[in-house]
């Protein structure tokens, strides 16, 4: 039951959300804020983790073809289909619920901790637009990033292919090139687009309705990121299931 | 002014406020008191329509909070300012940017005028050079002068405050009490504050409602405290030795 009443009052959040707007003037500047905190912020972890991963899917395909019968340019298909598919929007999107949810929720629930939140409500501000709203806009910016990861993913992965002696770089592009269906790209992005408004909405209702002091916004913290990525994985089977089944 | 009619509030089984009453006159200062637990908090935090009511009405003016619609209750809030006992400073702005962001949110005023008002406020609670400091590098005192200066850059009809001297050493405490009666009295607000400081009920307490487990124990004001024969009352505020010995001064000069 407290599930069920959980998930209701994350809709009504959600509705709450959009009601009352805060001023252009104020809402421009907050937007800025927060595609500088939550997307600029999180580039360099992004492409640092998706420029490794790529290269090890690379490795681990080259090291489990044992027939010479199978074409190297496997390599590059995997690594490509794994890379774009899943690791990108998927992986990286557990990572930024890690990063940026746990960011999100201890600000907001320090905001609630420290009174600031009822400043803001009795100041007459929607204190829930004003937070949270900024966050979803600056998140649909999120596949932006995703993009990246695709792109410095499979970098990696020819990094680790032709460098390593596993692929010749012909073999690796033409393997990127095989078989290629540009729906996958769609399929990624509308993933990520899904995955950022979960990774700007879970973690800001679980600081938002947050309560006690400095100890539980650690907890609320480690609770956002479970379910967070909790919801992530069960989406990501909804959708694929969806879009490619 | 406010006017509070038989106003109950339960968390639960626990029924915080079993039916309180009062009303707060415009231009004057009017002090709740009572024990951790008698519900001042809750109290207040109904009269900001921060929590709802179970029974009983709260006016302003004559305008009923609960028979407002949800953007009237957002704008009889523009008209409120509110002290925080822990300030409620925004951390991530300056101490001009927490008193700007009122006029920022709900004026069409420039960047150069919204500075002009926050100049005014803060060398109003006597902070010259504190502006471009944030709060984190400014002490208590100085942060609950940046809290009454944001709670009445809008200038409001009503201020709250909820301890607002607590934590604060006695001198300090002192000047913001008389900061916040003298503003009380300038602006003509109607102010209500939620204490434990017994110097503030002596000092500043035009009106005095002392709580008692959810209920108002006693109504008065500063003067009249002396002369209560209300044992719960003078039980709370002649708690301390000091405090005792004054009363019994004040008693023996009577007789």
């Amino acid at each position: 039951m407290n599930y069920l009443a959980s998930i209701g009052s994350y809709f009504i959040m959600i509705k709450e959300v959009f009601k009352k707007p805060t001023k252009w003037s104020v809402m421009k500047q907050l937007i800025l804020k927060e595609i500088d905190e939550l997307i600029y912020g999180s580039l360099g972890i992004i492409i640092f983790i998706s420029f490794f991963i790529g290269g090890v899917v690379a490795i681990q395909t080259a090291l489990n073809i044992t027939s010479p019968l199978i074409p190297r340019n496997l390599i590059g298909f995997a690594t490509r289909q794994s890379v774009i598919l899943e690791f990108a929007p998927t992986f990286t999107s557990i990572i930024m619920a890690g990063k940026v949810g746990s960011y999100i929720t201890s600000s907001i629930g320090t905001m609630r901790v420290t009174e600031q939140i009822d400043a803001l409500e009795i100041m007459g501000v929607n204190s829930l637009n004003y937070l949270v709203f900024p966050k979803i806009i600056a998140m649909l910016f999120y596949p932006f990033v995703i993009a990246i990861a695709m792109y410095v993913g499979i970098f990696g992965g020819w990094v680790a292919g032709v460098f390593g002696g596993f692929s010749s770089s012909a073999d690796f592009v033409e393997g990127l090139q095989l078989d290629f269906i540009p729906f996958h790209i769609t399929y990624s992005f509308i993933k990520s687009i899904v995955f950022a408004l979960l990774i700007a909405t879970i973690p800001s209702y679980h600081g938002y309705y947050m309560k006690g002091g400095a100890l539980e916004v650690g907890k609320a913290s480690t609770t956002s990121f479970v379910w967070t990525s909790v919801v992530i994985i069960i989406v990501n089977y909804v959708l694929t299931q969806l879009l490619l089944g | 002014m406010i006017e509070v009619n038989n106003i109950h509030k339960s968390f639960g089984d626990t029924h915080v406020l079993k039916g309180v009453s009062s009303q707060f006159e415009k231009g004057k200062t009017n002090l709740i008191i009572g024990q951790s637990g008698s519900g001042k908090t809750v109290f207040i935090k109904c009269l900001l329509g921060l929590f709802s009511t179970d029974k009983g009405t709260i006016s302003y003016d004559g305008k009923i909070y609960s028979e407002l619609t949800g953007d009237e209750q957002r704008n009889l809030r523009q008209e409120m300012g509110m002290v925080f006992q822990g300030s409620a400073l925004f951390d991530s702005m300056t101490v001009e940017g927490n008193v700007m962001f009122p006029l920022g949110m709900f004026t069409k005023q420039s960047k150069s005028e919204m500075q002009d008002r926050a100049n005014i406020v803060l060398k109003r609670v006597n902070l010259i050079d504190a502006h471009k400091k944030f709060p984190s590098e400014i002490s208590g005192g100085m942060q609950k002068r940046v809290a009454i200066a944001r709670a009445i850059v809008m200038n409001p009809k009503y201020l709250f405050c909820d301890e607002p001297n607590s934590g604060l050493d006695p001198k300090t405490a002192i000047l913001i009490d008389n900061l916040i009666h003298e503003i009380t009295q300038e602006y003509d607000i109607t102010t209500v504050i939620n204490t434990h400081d017994m110097n503030s009920v002596m000092e500043i307490g035009e009106k005095i409602i002392f709580l008692k487990n959810g209920l108002k124990e006693w109504e008065g004001s500063n003067k009249e405290i002396f002369k209560t024969d209300n044992e719960a009352v003078t039980d709370f505020v002649y708690s301390s030795e000091l405090f005792k010995k004054v009363r019994q001064m004040y008693i023996e000069e009577r007789n």
